[in-house]
């Protein structure tokens, strides 16, 4: 057999996608919490906040660069690669992708030169807008890339036209397009997955500072209002997944029973397995743990209702099973694992002994890896679940590839892809290691505020003063 | 207005942002390896370091709309010439990082390494648009499926290479003359030196490319019979690159600048009129060309997209205005600077 263009199409897409999601969620997650904290440091004038602001803001500007050079990728890559595909749903996923340019990226690269570069050229009240109008392209990226995913996941607002090859779904209904059955409820989920991201990010570069006792005030500050943030919407998220799931039954049966390994429709309720491991082969669920009947109840809120098994399904209509079940799984394992983390931190805060409870804080240094898998894992579940259809029930995978490339192509891609991936990320942990060693400045050491509002009074109390003593001790 | 034609038009007016606007940070990277030292070369990276990104949007916008107006032009032109496209996605992306992460470490090694990359990602990305707008004005083997049935090395003929290296020099002048507005002193002085030869050299291709076009590829200015005001921008094309020395000598760098861009937008305006109403011009049989008609969106997704575009461009013009605004003058090294 010689090489298979749709499968090194497929994996092509799955790379240059994982790598490029690595930083969205970051710039999504990491944007409110800048916006708050200036927005804070705007009314109380604490320049605790302002150092905090403009040390996030570091970090951001080191994502938001490499998320921006895998982006221009995706951008291209249904053109090169799925170029059948491009002819069948431009008229809508074209649109959306057009306007997330006009109205999030224009936005986005616009102001963050203003929030990177504009310290000092512009005053706080304009600077703080500039990070809310990021924070908000960032925000309106994600709105009008799921819109078109979810498209692709429960077509509507849609017809087609022309047959065999030349078919093309043509656009009817554009309030339909963008409210397709399926968008606002992921949108929701992405969103809220981003903001679990940003917080635990924030966490666990303060909970490294309290545990090497360096700059306590900021971390502790940082750490506070990051965990508000992450137990919140840990909690939120499980709420929007449930929603999900029960979209997904309604919407997509074939995936929702591979997500849950129900190879053959139940007689009465079905169970919601906690692990497990599908065989295509014996088409059933080995050593898994069940809670029989609990399926039926999340889906429907009757635990005897029938789910449709696979069984409903010719063959070649199954998604890969078992990696739809382990991505979904670990994704949701994950989801209770932030809830019951989040809310013990919670806890041991309000009893005021979290920032002494070091073994506690140790494992938030490492649990940002969870926000991280559990975003790329989702999307795996979700993708994986949609096969074998590119456009569920209209298009299938196979026939979205590029006519005219040729697979020796595409594996060349791959392996430059690869390489140059796999350098940028070493670069990237390079670089946001050293931009973490070097911390936050001191206040003292902030550049002095402008002769503008309050900072006049602050400059005339001698703010300056300070700087010339903070700034003769060593910073490493 | 038909709204074929009006996306037509659209996108010519996001490809000839493109060009005026990230023409320039693009010149700058293929100049930059000229600058000595350190302090010079980040200077230059300064003097764009907060607008490339931005500049940059109007290809990624531009990409979108074809997408959307024009379906089957992005699937052909994008799938026809894929490796073409992968070396300009690789440019594009060590372009990016070069800018962010050179300036992260100390090690000489480090700054050089990405300064030769963010010069040979300019110079390459350059000169395949170039490449790419030249195959566009000869035409490529385009089959009755729509779908491209040539090869990489097809695409590579004397032609396209000679529009390729024409747009390096242009933007090569585009960026000497934005850093003459930003910069002081004695590299002021020098870079008004490369002005004069980066000009030179792009009025020696600029006629070159001119001539063989004529000669080679006449069908290229046969719409200019249906379209006889097109004449007036050659000849405001023509009076726009006079004006350029002129300014130059005059010390009047921001007429220079204005020129320049005036140019590049000619440029682009008399491309279109060639190409009209064709997107993909076949070599094969004119008929199997993909033009704003057959390679179209329904009529629905056009109307739509004009709707999104009334209400977005007022939005992107003043912000970028805005952007320019905060950060005009000379490049001023500080805390925040790459
Ligand atoms: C806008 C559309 C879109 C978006 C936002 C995503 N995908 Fe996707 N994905 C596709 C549109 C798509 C696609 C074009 O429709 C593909 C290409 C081939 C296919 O089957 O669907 C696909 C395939 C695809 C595959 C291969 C599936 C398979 O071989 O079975 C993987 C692993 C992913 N995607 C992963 C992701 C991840 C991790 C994403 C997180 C950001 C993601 N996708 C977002
Ligand atoms: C296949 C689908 C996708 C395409 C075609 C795509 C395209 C792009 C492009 C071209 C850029 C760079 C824009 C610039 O130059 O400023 C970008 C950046 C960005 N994208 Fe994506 N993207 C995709 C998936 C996603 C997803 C799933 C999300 C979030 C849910 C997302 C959110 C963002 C954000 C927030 C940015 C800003 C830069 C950053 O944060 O890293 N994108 N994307
Ligand atoms: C708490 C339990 C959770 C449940 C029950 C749940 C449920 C779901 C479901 C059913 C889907 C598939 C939707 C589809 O295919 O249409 C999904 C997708 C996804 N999940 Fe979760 N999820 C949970 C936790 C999380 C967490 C903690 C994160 C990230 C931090 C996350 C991130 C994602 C992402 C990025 C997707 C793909 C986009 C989408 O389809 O919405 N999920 N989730």
């Amino acid at each position: 057999m010689g090489l298979d263009v749709v499968l090194l199409s497929r994996v092509q897409f799955a790379l240059t996608i994982m790598f490029h999601y690595i930083f969205p969620p970051l710039t999504i997650g990491l944007g409110i919490l800048m916006v708050f904290m200036e927005a804070m440091y705007h009314k109380t004038r604490d320049r605790q906040y302002e150092a905090m602001a403009r040390f996030w803001t570091k970090i951001f500007a080191v994502n938001f660069a490499l998320g921006v050079a895998s982006g221009i990728v995706m951008e291209f890559q249904f053109g090169t690669n799925w170029s059948t595909y491009s002819r069948f749903v431009g008229d809508i996923f074209g649109s959306a992708l057009a306007a997330e340019g006009i109205f999030a990226f224009f936005l986005e690269s616009g102001f963050l030169a203003v929030l990177v570069f504009g310290w000092d050229k512009v005053s706080p009240g304009m600077h703080l807008f500039s990070t809310i109008m990021v924070s908000l392209g960032s925000i309106f990226s994600a709105v009008w890339i799921v819109i078109a995913n979810s498209w692709q996941q429960t077509p509507a607002g849609y017809r087609i036209v022309g047959e065999g090859s030349a078919a093309r779904a043509e656009l009817t209904d554009f309030w339909a397009v963008v409210f397709n059955p399926s968008s606002m409820n992921r949108l929701g989920h992405v969103l809220i997955g981003a903001f679990i991201l940003g917080g635990f990010f924030v966490m666990s570069i303060a909970a490294y500072y309290i545990l090497r006792k360096r700059h306590l005030d900021f971390a502790k500050k940082s750490f506070t209002i990051a965990l508000v943030v992450a137990t919140v919407f840990s909690l939120l998220q499980l709420v929007s997944g449930h929603d999900q799931a029960q979209t997904v039954a309604a919407t997509q049966p074939a995936k929702m029973a591979a997500f849950e390994g129900i190879y053959r429709t139940t007689q009465d309720g079905a169970p919601l397995y906690l692990f497990g491991v599908p065989n295509n082969a014996k088409e059933r669920v080995g050593g898994g743990l069940g809670v029989p009947g609990l399926l039926s109840f999340l889906i429907s809120g009757d635990a005897s209702r029938p789910v449709p098994g696979l069984d409903r399904f010719p063959r070649e209509d199954w998604p890969p099973v078992p990696l739809t079940f382990q991505t979904y799984h670990a994704m949701v394992a994950l989801g209770f694992f932030f809830i019951a983390l989040t809310l013990l931190a919670a806890f041991f805060l309000w009893r005021r002994i979290l920032f002494e409870t070091r073994w506690l804080l140790w494992i938030f240094v490492f649990a940002v890896i969870g926000p991280y898998l559990a975003n790329q894992l989702g999307w795996l579940a979700a993708e994986f679940g949609r096969q074998p259809w590119i456009v569920y029930g209209l298009l299938r995978t196979s026939d979205g590839v590029s006519k005219s490339v040729p697979a020796s192509h595409v594996l060349g891609s791959i392996v430059l892809f690869s390489i140059v991936y796999l350098l940028l990320f070493l670069i990237w942990i390079y670089v946001m290691d050293r931009k973490i060693r070097q911390g936050p400045e001191e206040i003292a050491e902030l550049p002095p505020e402008k002769l503008r509002g309050k900072g006049f009074f602050l400059a005339a109390a001698g703010g300056r003063g300070e700087s010339m003593t903070g700034s003769s001790e060593p910073r490493k | 207005m038909d709204l074929n034609i009006f996306w037509f038009a659209v996108l010519g007016i996001l490809l000839a942002g493109y060009a005026i606007l990230d023409g320039f940070d693009l010149g700058v990277g293929i100049l930059h390896l000229l600058a000595r030292g350190d302090s010079e070369r980040r200077v230059f990276l300064n003097s764009i370091g907060p607008l490339w990104d931005g500049n940059e949007v109007w290809l990624v916008t531009f990409g979108g709309a074809l997408f959307a107006a024009f379906p089957h032009a992005y699937a052909t032109v994008f799938s026809g010439f894929y490796l073409a496209f992968m070396l300009l996605l690789f440019a594009l992306i060590f372009r990016a990082v070069s800018l962010e992460f050179r300036s992260k470490m100390e090690s000489p090694q480090w700054r050089s390494a990405w300064d030769t990359a963010f010069f040979v990602s300019s110079a390459v990305a350059t000169l395949l648009f170039g490449v790419a707008i030249g195959n566009s004005i000869r035409g490529i083997p385009i089959g009755p499926d729509k779908e491209f049935a040539g090869t990489f090395l097809g695409l590579l003929r004397p032609y396209p290479i000679l529009v390729g290296i024409f747009a390096v020099s242009l933007f090569a002048m585009h960026g000497s003359i934005y850093l003459y507005l930003k910069t002081e002193g004695d590299l002021q002085k020098r870079v008004r030196g490369w002005m004069w030869h980066a000009f030179g050299i792009f009025l020696v291709l600029y006629l070159l490319t001119t001539i063989f076009t004529l000669a080679a590829h006449p069908e290229a200015i046969a719409n200019f019979r249906n379209i006889p005001w097109a004449w007036i921008v050659v000849v405001l094309n023509v009076l726009a690159i006079a004006n350029i020395p002129r300014a130059i000598y005059m010390e009047r760098a921001g007429y220079a600048f204005l020129s320049s861009a005036a140019t590049i937008a000619a440029l682009v305006f008399l491309f279109g009129v060639g190409l009209f109403p064709n997107l993909v011009v076949s070599s094969l049989r004119p008929e199997w060309s993909l033009d704003i008609y057959n390679a179209a969106s329904s009529q629905k997704t056009l109307s739509i997209m004009r709707i999104i575009a009334f209400i977005g461009m007022p939005f992107v013009l003043a912000y970028t205005t805005v952007i320019y605004w905060v950060f005009r003058g000379k490049v001023e090294i500080g805390k925040f600077s790459y």
